[in-house]
């Protein structure tokens, strides 16, 4: 034990006095989240919004309004003819533009229907389909507020309801995603490149020749980084939680559980890559490309996998991530508890077991 | 029970697939003694010392390493020995007192020796100034001495030098054997590869390998009759160019 702990004590000195290790293992996580949660969300704020209102009476007075007021738009200008719309969307700063008919309220009293036209720059066809629906939300808020004030005998008012992220918040996605990305860096890429560093400064031999088993020194060598990995854990949740305002609907006990465990698996496959690469560069090559982008691009976190074609959608179910994706989703925001995401977790645990296995094995082979 | 011996090989072999990297090798080293273990690159010297540090397993034959059965008494023998690699084996970000302090306490060595120890050793170096200083900040030759050092800190009875002196100029490597000597005279039994013919002649008996076999093994002086040769340079290149493996 006490071999062990003057190994892990040494491997903190290395930490410690390497800033640029630092920055990666502490620094770097806090910096994502907070990009990913503030700068690159889904969500459009503050589009620019053009009217062309025919018909100026109170009924359209009042839904500008509101559109003004809404965060998500601006009003950047009034146009005053239809021959304008396509001259200011080439302009391209304006990504929606809503046209109100003549006699709009009039329609609106006397046949209680009304129409209005919502135009939007489809070249973007995500910010398009966003923005069309945030007007027609605050159009069916305004025809709902008449209506009850009015006690008008009909009205059909298609509903809209957004499960569990009623405000579509790009941070319910990323915080997720960014936990898989920054345990998985941390864990794997780090422990990878901390254990080649030692083989190819000949220290690894020296520690080899002593009396301390193979195994202890490999664990060893984690240990740090599985404890800053509960730093960080423990960061972007708070980061999230007061920060991001995402919530933790399910069970703390469990999201950190299966945090753990990802961070578990992460680190069994640092293990099994330092065993086979000879160089820091590999280490780091195998760690990026095999680990970091198949996270990105595979986990659910960037583009959503059901839409991906069978060989992918098949390939993805061998990306750790993507289990603990699905599972700090449903445990972080849609709150359930350990008996839905069971079948996840045994998987995880099974590549944990199947990774460290080959990991040991391999370490086992090298010394023979 | 290892009667004054401190390694014995006894056509000790390893084979890597249908290549024989030491072909039966047999010979004894007694204890305090410092064992030269010379060869051209590609002998089989290195592989023969990773087996006998418990780094690799023997194909066949048999050895003891202070006493104790290379097959199954590994633990055993990994207490016992230093070794010092032909690589720079300290670790460059940590200073000099955490690196003695490192390589003590995997050996498990307790507190107090540690504490002790190191002052000794510090003071022997003339590093006592140095001590928390970053290791890299060290001029080579006095790395090499740290490592030195630290090979035999824990007080074992056989260390393992690979390559100690490579890159050094004369008067380092003439201190360095200086460290050798007081190791020796201590009862610490010093089992060293080198390149350098004047190291050879240091050494208290000197075995040559010749692809995988050892061709040679005697005092220097003993060599040297026997060899009809002036130098230990001189019985080197005799029996190297027998050699029908290269690199």
């Amino acid at each position: 034990m006490k071999q062990f702990i003057s190994f892990v004590k040494k491997e903190f000195h290395h930490i410690f006095r390497d800033l640029r290790t630092m920055f990666i293992l502490l620094a770097m996580p806090v910096a994502q989240i907070i990009i990913f949660g503030f700068a690159l969300t889904n969500e459009v704020k503050n589009s620019k919004v053009a009217i062309l209102d025919n018909s100026k009476d109170a009924a359209t007075i009042s839904i500008i309004e509101q559109i003004e007021a809404s965060r998500y738009f601006e009003v950047e200008k009034s146009i005053h003819s239809a021959k304008d719309i396509e001259s200011i969307f080439k302009q391209g700063k304006v990504k929606l533009a809503v046209v109100f008919p003549q006699h709009f309220n009039e329609d609106l009293q006397h046949f209680n229907k009304a129409q209005v036209q919502l135009i939007a720059d489809a070249s973007d066809p995500n910010v398009a389909n966003t923005l069309t629906n945030y007007a027609s939300a605050i159009i069916m808020d305004y025809q709902n507020r008449i209506t009850h004030d009015r006690k008008m005998p009909y009205t059909i008012v298609p509903e809209m309801r957004m499960l569990y992220n009623p405000e579509l918040k790009g941070a319910y996605n990323f915080v997720p995603g960014v936990m898989a990305m920054v345990l998985l860096l941390v864990c794997t890429m780090m422990t990878a490149i901390t254990i080649v560093r030692e083989k190819e400064m000949g220290t690894m031999e020296v520690t080899l020749v002593s009396p301390m088993k193979p195994f202890r020194i490999v664990m060893a060598k984690a240990v740090p980084y599985f404890l800053l990995s509960s730093v960080n854990i423990t960061s972007i949740l708070l980061l999230s939680v007061y920060v991001l305002d995402v919530p933790i609907n399910g069970s703390l006990v469990l999201l950190v559980g299966e945090s753990l465990l990802f961070t578990l698996v992460s680190l069994s496959l640092g293990l099994l890559i330092s065993s086979k690469a000879e160089s820091q560069q590999t280490a780091m090559f195998i760690s990026l490309v095999g680990m970091f982008l198949p996270t990105v691009m595979l986990s659910g976190f960037m583009f959503p996998v059901e839409n991906m074609p069978l060989p992918l959608r098949t390939v993805s179910n061998i990306v750790p991530a993507k289990w603990y994706y699905t599972i700090v989703r449903s445990v972080m925001i849609k709150g359930v508890g350990l008996h839905a995401v069971w079948k996840e977790t045994l998987v995880l645990t099974g590549m944990l077991v199947f990774f460290l296995g080959l990991a040991i094995k391999n370490f086992k082979i090298r010394l023979a | 029970m290892d009667n004054g011996k401190v390694i014995t090989a006894d056509k000790l072999t390893k084979k890597f697939g249908d290549f024989t990297a030491v072909d039966h090798i047999t010979f004894e080293v007694n204890r305090g003694e410092i064992f030269g273990f010379l060869g051209a690159n590609g002998a089989g010297k290195t592989t023969a010392m990773r087996m006998l540090s418990g780094l690799s397993m023997p194909t066949s034959g048999k050895a003891t390493v202070a006493g104790f059965d290379v097959y199954k008494e590994n633990e055993k023998i990994k207490r016992n020995i230093g070794y010092m690699s032909q690589k720079f084996s300290l670790y460059e970000d940590l200073t000099i007192r955490e690196n003695i302090q490192f390589y003590a306490g995997i050996y498990g060595k307790s507190s107090k020796f540690i504490k002790d120890k190191t002052e000794v050793v510090l003071q022997q170096l003339h590093l006592q100034s140095e001590a928390d200083k970053l290791v890299k900040s060290l001029p080579l030759g006095w790395k090499q001495k740290l490592a030195f050092s630290v090979a035999i800190f824990h007080e074992p009875k056989l260390v393992f030098l690979d390559e100690p002196t490579g890159g050094v100029d004369p008067v380092t490597r003439r201190e360095f054997w200086q460290l050798i000597y007081q190791a020796a005279a201590s009862g610490i039994t010093v089992f060293v590869t080198t390149h350098y013919m004047d190291e050879a002649e240091y050494c208290s008996r000197v075995s040559i390998m010749v692809d995988g076999r050892i061709d040679a093994l005697d005092t220097p002086s003993g060599l040297k009759k026997t060899f009809n040769a002036s130098s230990m340079d001189e019985v080197f290149l005799k029996l190297a160019r027998k050699a029908v493996r290269t690199e």
